[in-house]
């Protein structure tokens, strides 16, 4: 269950998929957004956690919220 | 009724289903109960692993290439064409050549990996590769005459084919200018879009501290955004320029158009159930190796495997039994740590690679397994 109000520009569902997966979609479609753009990353995979903001603090785009629902997380990711 | 199988390309998970099937299906193919269709676009297979070789001068591209029809069995139809558009709904494919459609019960898509350099501006001009014919040969004639300078290594896109080649191709040059008495002269920079040096954490691990006993530097979270030709530069989405005299690039790969166009998945890649295979989103249709997006490496010996459980699967639907075959992420890798020494990993969804410790026997071995390949692709090892 959402509990943010962040609408996302796009959204990259990654479920399912296996580390570097979720990062590197998420990477993927950063390349091909616009400046203020949000993308959505959704991804069930913990290690999503660490490698997500790590490579965001890399950067200068910003994460706006890390979205906890029951069975995967929400990154929401905001294109400089 | 006759039950038509089409298999979309003929590389090492095509080929290897293709000669599978014909072995356990032959009954029905002698009775014209099944009938089996391989369509690829051109009248060669292809093994890439040679191509690694390429650019050292030690294999040439013609040994990668052997005629299908030698390696396919008679029983099964061979196309050489190219499908432009796939139906599922009406189980159909077009072909560009052919005057009709060609009609399926079982389509299996193996269409594999295409290179997309121009996703990253400047990258085609600047940039070599050694994942395709061209690419290898024009790298060849650059490294075998460096003898001085900054290499960089460069995995630009993931997932990209034989996600260890990156590393051998490191490990190699480095090993290779030292023999030569070069190495003092010629910088090797290794760049990852990650946060290690390999997407497998535990073959990152281990190959970590091989790349700084070899001072080979690393570049990770090393996301290329563009190249400059003439400045001979590459910069990262993160901010990062690096200056080259030689970039040895993985350009971003994709999967081919007709498999986005038939809303099969992302970018050419096929989205499938990572253990039955079926494709997601039509009935009666698989994807394997390069083209299925399993999360496992885009690697041969996952294609191989792959084809093994599809073709056990297809048996079963054509007899009408429950399929049972499942693959469960089995992957083999040798990893050549020099010119001299490889390592070797196994892994499947399960149990995560542990690398062997580099040695000359598995070296050979895989220089053993690679001219013995073409038993693999016949279905026979």
């Amino acid at each position: 269950m959402s509990t943010t109000d962040i609408e996302p520009t796009d959204t990259v569902d990654a479920r399912g998929a296996a580390c570097p997966g979720p990062l590197m979609d998420l990477i993927g479609r950063v390349r091909s957004a616009g400046s203020g753009d949000v993308i959505l990353l959704l991804s069930d995979n913990d290690q999503s956690l660490t490698d997500v903001r790590e490579w965001v603090g890399e950067t200068d785009n910003e994460l706006l919220e890390v979205d906890e629902a029951d069975d995967h997380y929400g990154f929401y990711v905001e294109v400089a | 009724m006759t039950d038509r199988i089409a298999i979309l390309g003929g590389g090492t998970g095509g080929a290897v289903l293709a000669n599978n099937l014909a072995e356990r299906l032959a009954p029905e193919l002698a009775d014209g109960d099944v009938e089996v269709t391989l369509v690829n676009d051109g009248p060669d297979h292809v093994y890439k692993p040679v191509w690694l070789y390429v650019p050292f001068g030690q294999r040439e591209p013609a040994d990668g290439r052997r005629p299908l029809t030698d390696l396919i069995d008679d029983r099964i139809d061979l196309t050489i064409d190219r499908v432009t558009e796939i139906d599922t709904d009406a189980k159909s494919l077009a072909l560009r050549d052919a005057a009709s459609p060609l009609s399926y019960d079982y389509l299996v898509v193996a269409t594999g990996s295409t290179l997309a350099a121009d996703e990253i501006p400047g990258l085609a001009e600047g940039g070599h590769d050694y994942y395709s014919e061209e690419g290898a040969l024009a790298l060849r004639d650059e490294l075998l005459s460096m003898t001085e300078g900054h290499l960089v290594v460069s995995v630009i896109g993931t997932p990209h084919m034989c996600p260890a080649a990156p590393l051998e191709f490191a490990f190699m040059t480095d090993s290779w200018f030292r023999e030569r008495g070069l190495r003092d002269d010629i910088e090797i920079t290794y760049t990852y879009p990650i946060n290690r040096v390999h997407g497998n954490p535990h073959i990152g691990e281990w190959a970590d501290p091989i790349m700084a006993e070899r001072d080979i530097n690393t570049e990770t979270f090393f996301n290329a955004e563009s190249v400059d030709p003439e400045a001979k530069t590459i910069t990262s989405m993160e901010g990062t320029e690096l200056d080259y005299d030689l970039l040895a690039a993985i350009p971003p790969h994709r999967g081919v158009d007709v498999v986005a166009d038939a809303g099969l998945g992302d970018r050419g890649w096929v989205d499938v159930d990572k253990h039955t295979l079926e494709a997601e989103t039509a009935d009666d249709v698989y994807a394997l190796g390069d083209a299925a997006t399993t999360g496992v490496p885009k690697a041969g010996s996952v294609a191989h495997y792959q084809a093994g459980v599809l073709a056990q699967r297809l048996e079963s639907e054509i007899r009408g039994r429950p399929a049972t075959a499942t693959y469960d992420g089995k992957t083999l890798c040798f990893i050549e740590t020099g010119m001299d020494a490889a390592s070797f990993v196994e892994f499947d969804y399960q149990n995560p690679p542990s690398p062997a410790p580099p040695s000359q026997k598995l070296h050979w071995s895989k220089l053993a397994y690679n001219e013995s390949y073409w038993l693999t692709a016949r279905g026979l090892l």
